[in-house]
């Protein structure tokens, strides 16, 4: 356990998957206009990120590994990722609908999500155990949750203002993003501080 | 058939107009080598992806086409992996998970979806040549700017090192953010014609991602009619 609450802390702040590794950048951009939503494609990645880590993880381990075939990594890991988030899909429709009604309709665009495959190969390549990796997806997720949260507010307060030409939509976007960016790099070193002696 | 070559390096350049892969944009511009690594790795994928799929347009079928296309990408990928670990692996240590990731850049998606599965095969791999290039020249530019100002080299060639303090923050991600903000403005600028098309509108599965069309981008399209 003494390693997974760096992992966690690292996840969330200092190695932020959106706003420091620049993964799940798409969505970031695209569906951050409104809190809902915000929320709602971060609840679905977040789920889908751990479900995938649960499965891959074991399969690079005790399949890919003994028999050499850790070349295959990529093509393996996105083929589970896209044949998971159609089950999720198919499982969560017939039998948890109100669940399928929050997430359904991001599930199809987390397919090609790179936060997903991204974490998925990271957690292998970092040699986390099951546990760990479990953890790591799972905080990755929240930390995405909160760059979401945090970069809708600073978007909420954008549609309002006088914006040049030029600027507007996309250009001021990325501009704000790089300031939000910019808080993270606040939390620089905190994990080591923190958890350093351990 | 100029057309076709040319489109993807101005009038449609993936980066800086259509907005498609902007993780590994933002991720590896921190230096000028960096953008080239990836720009060549990237164009190599698109080049085979779109050359076996158009090649296969009219046996894939059409319900499946989505896991089909991601099969054949993922399968470019892996060579390329496997080339630039044998033959460059500094730049496969600096590249790092961005190289498997380019399985899921959806601008090889994008074009697999829009233009291979519905054109001839050398229209096709034109179309890749010239999405590879726009790609690469649009990173490219990122990694002088943001290589120069951060770290005040280009290519690794000093330039203004003892003369001015480098702005670290610029090869730090807000950097990235900045300057990708910045150059789209200047082409929007240019060109006249803004990049307004955030949110659904701008994800590069749009056209294959049913669901969303259906539901979440429908409900987009409301709220922005009102």
């Amino acid at each position: 356990m003494t390693r997974v609450l760096p992992i966690i802390v690292a996840a969330i702040l200092t190695n932020n998957f959106v706003l420091s590794k620049f993964l799940g950048i798409c969505p970031f951009l695209g569906v951050s206009k409104k809190l809902n939503t915000s929320v709602g494609m971060s609840a679905a990645v977040t789920f889908v990120m751990v479900l995938a880590t649960a499965v891959t993880w074991p399969i690079q381990t005790y399949l890919l590994d003994p028999y050499g075939l850790g070349y295959m990594q990529t093509i393996v890991f996105i083929l589970i990722i896209a044949v998971l988030v159609q089950m999720v899909e198919m499982v969560l429709k017939k039998y948890i609908p109100p669940l399928y009604s929050a997430l359904g309709i991001y599930l199809p665009l987390i397919t090609t999500n790179c936060a997903v495959l991204g974490v998925t190969i990271l957690n292998i390549d970092e040699g986390y155990t099951f546990v760990e990796a479990l953890f790591n997806s799972f905080a990755a997720g929240v930390g995405f949750l909160m760059a979401m949260v945090m970069f809708t507010g600073v978007r909420s307060k954008i549609a309002d203002a006088d914006i040049p030409k030029s600027l507007q939509g996309l250009p001021i976007t990325l501009i704000a993003a790089s300031i939000t960016a910019l808080t993270m790099l606040g939390f620089a070193g905190l994990a080591d501080g923190l958890f350093g002696g351990m | 058939m100029w057309k076709t070559l040319t489109n993807g390096i101005l009038k449609e350049n993936p980066t800086l107009r259509l907005v498609l892969g902007t993780c590994p944009t933002l991720a590896v511009t921190t230096m000028a080598e960096n953008a080239i690594g990836m720009g060549a790795a990237a164009t190599f994928v698109l080049i085979g992806s779109n050359l076996v799929i158009s090649m296969l347009r009219k046996v894939i079928p059409d319900k499946i086409r989505i896991p089909a296309y991601i099969t054949v990408i993922a399968g470019f990928v892996t060579v390329v992996q496997m080339i630039v670990k044998a033959f460059a692996p500094e730049i496969d240590a600096q590249l790092g998970i961005y190289l498997p990731l380019i399985t899921v850049n959806c601008i090889i998606l994008a074009r697999a979806e829009m233009f291979a599965s519905k054109n001839t095969v050398l229209a096709s791999v034109l179309d890749a040549v010239g999405m590879g290039i726009g790609f690469t020249a649009a990173m490219l530019a990122m990694g002088c700017i943001r290589e120069f100002f951060g770290n005040g080299t280009i290519f690794g060639m000093a330039l203004t090192q003892g003369h001015i303090e480098p702005m670290l923050i610029m090869i730090l991600p807000p950097g990235g953010f900045f300057v990708f903000g910045v150059l789209i403005a200047l082409a929007n600028k240019i060109t006249g014609k803004p990049v307004t098309n955030t949110g659904c509108s701008a994800c590069g599965a749009r056209d294959f991602c049913g669901q969303a069309q259906k539901d979440a981008c429908a409900a987009e399209k409301k709220e922005e009619a009102k």
